[in-house]
């Protein structure tokens, strides 16, 4: 997971910003290697989605904090009653969205539980 | 020497079990268990495929030991399910371990072998000093018509192998291939699944091809079975490489550690890597290891490896997730939702 990192006040981003908000044209923004470790800061159940999530429903979405402080709201690939507030999480590879059967695939980076 | 400097596996967690596709299309499971060797197999998520299989197994490598990403040259990734028809896998890979641009990249066909020669590839480009790490995955998210008998065993998984000369924990003596134009499996571009010709393909295709280039090893090389601690083989079932093995006089110990068809499924490009990589798991420096891999079409790889101190001193095998342990985690799908995650009924 590459994010970016503020060296003048030490924020770390993901998705990467090329602009630092909190210190502007002050900030000096360099690449930074995330741990892609991470924990559940709060979750919710998604049970109606929209065509191309369907088959994946019901599913996990939650906000969660990596080991670097940067949030992210995010799909956590586990059962529904697995999730839980803290629960340790870990990045993974995997499709965000196909634009249909002729489209684009966007990939990027979701989270599995990491309990081991 | 050439070798591999580091290597990585990717499985998904989801299993159906063979009697359970039996039961949908009122076959004999046990005759085709049995028959097979094959008791499940692995099946991706929904977000899962060739790509993200490639990426995991990659990034798994690149956790066992530091490699920077701007001295990877060359990504080949070998599949007969990339995402699209025309765009590049191999640049995913790239820009998600950041080896992206200075790099050159290609996806490799050639039926269940692309993945090895892939790695045959990294060889000759890291051999001839062109650079100094390429990167060869073998990966596959495997099609098989609903109620045919390759449903029975297709399954996904990769495996990704770094390739140098400085300090690899497996040294790479020598590689050959067999290959011959032999119909015995195929895929028609715009069909969604392959076709086969049938049960009596084995001896003309498999057999044929992997005894072929397994004795082309042993005799370029001077060795024997026996010099070898591991062997394995290309294994679209357990049968065929069994058979494989006990014709060129291998024992059934030395191919069991890579033999993984019984739990794993046929997972094609990703076959014979993901049972190198079950292999390297658990080898010790010294060990001997022989390869022969399987592309209907046809053709057959074979590597001679020796691991080395390396393994012990150079990488951390703990980083990455083992084979084993991959296997292990499993959580299993009836039919419906098998047949979901595929994709075989559009929702
Ligand atoms: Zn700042």
């Amino acid at each position: 997971m590459v994010g970016t990192k503020c060296k003048t006040c030490g924020k770390v981003f993901f998705p990467p910003r090329s602009v630092c908000p909190h210190c502007r044209r002050n900030g000096k923004i360099v690449e930074y290697k995330c741990s892609g470790k991470g924990e559940v800061l709060t979750f919710s159940v998604i049970h109606s989605a929209s065509d191309q999530y369907a088959a994946m429903k019901p599913y996990v979405l939650a906000i969660v904090e990596l080991e670097e402080g940067t949030r992210m709201t995010t799909q956590i690939i586990c059962e529904p009653e697995e999730v839980y507030i803290g629960m340790p999480v870990k990045s993974v590879f995997r499709v965000l969205d196909r634009e249909g059967t002729e489209g684009i695939i966007h990939y990027g980076t979701k989270f599995v539980p990491n309990l081991a | 020497m050439v070798g591999i400097i580091t290597y990585g596996a990717y499985i998904p967690r989801y299993r159906i079990k063979v009697e359970e596709i039996a039961r949908v299309w009122g076959g004999n499971a046990a005759e085709i268990t049995g028959g097979l060797g094959v008791i499940e197999k692995a099946v991706p998520d929904y977000d899962e495929d060739t790509a993200t299989f490639a990426v995991e197994a990659t990034r798994s490598a690149l956790c066992r030991r530091i490699v920077d990403p701007k001295e990877i040259k060359a990504i080949y990734v070998g599949s007969e399910s990339h995402p699209y028809a025309v765009k590049p896998t191999s640049v995913t890979v790239g820009e998600a371990i950041g080896a992206t641009p200075v790099m050159t990249a290609a996806d490799y066909e050639f039926a269940c072998k692309a993945g090895t020669a892939g790695i045959q590839t990294a060889m000759g480009l890291v051999g001839a000093g062109m650079m100094n790490y390429a990167i060869a995955i073998g990966a596959d998210t495997a099609q098989g018509a609903p109620g045919d008998a390759l449903e029975y065993t297709a399954a996904a998984g990769g495996a990704a192998y770094v390739i140098g000369n400085d300090d690899p924990i497996a040294v790479i003596s020598h590689t050959c291939s067999f290959s011959t134009d032999t119909p015995d499996f195929w895929r028609r571009e715009g069909a969604d699944y392959p076709r086969h010709g049938g049960r009596f393909s084995g001896e003309p295709g498999y057999f044929k091809h992997v005894i072929g280039a397994a004795k082309m090893m042993l005799a370029d090389m001077g060795t024997k079975p026996s010099d070898y601690d591991y062997a394995v083989f290309h294994q679209p079932n357990a049968k065929f490489p069994q058979k494989a093995a006990a014709r060129l006089g291998f024992s059934q110990d030395q191919i069991k550690t890579g033999l993984l068809v019984s739990r794993l499924g046929n997972t094609y490009s990703g076959a014979v890597p993901l049972g190198l990589a079950a292999v390297l798991d658990v080898a010790k420096p010294g060990d001997k290891i022989f390869i022969t891999s399987y592309g209907s079409g046809s053709g057959s790889d074979a590597f001679d490896i020796t691991v080395t101190d390396a393994i012990h001193d150079k990488i951390d095998r703990s980083r990455g997730p083992t084979v084993d342990a991959m296997l292990a985690d499993a959580k299993y799908l009836d039919y419906a939702v098998y047949a979901r995650h595929k994709g075989k009924i559009k929702t």
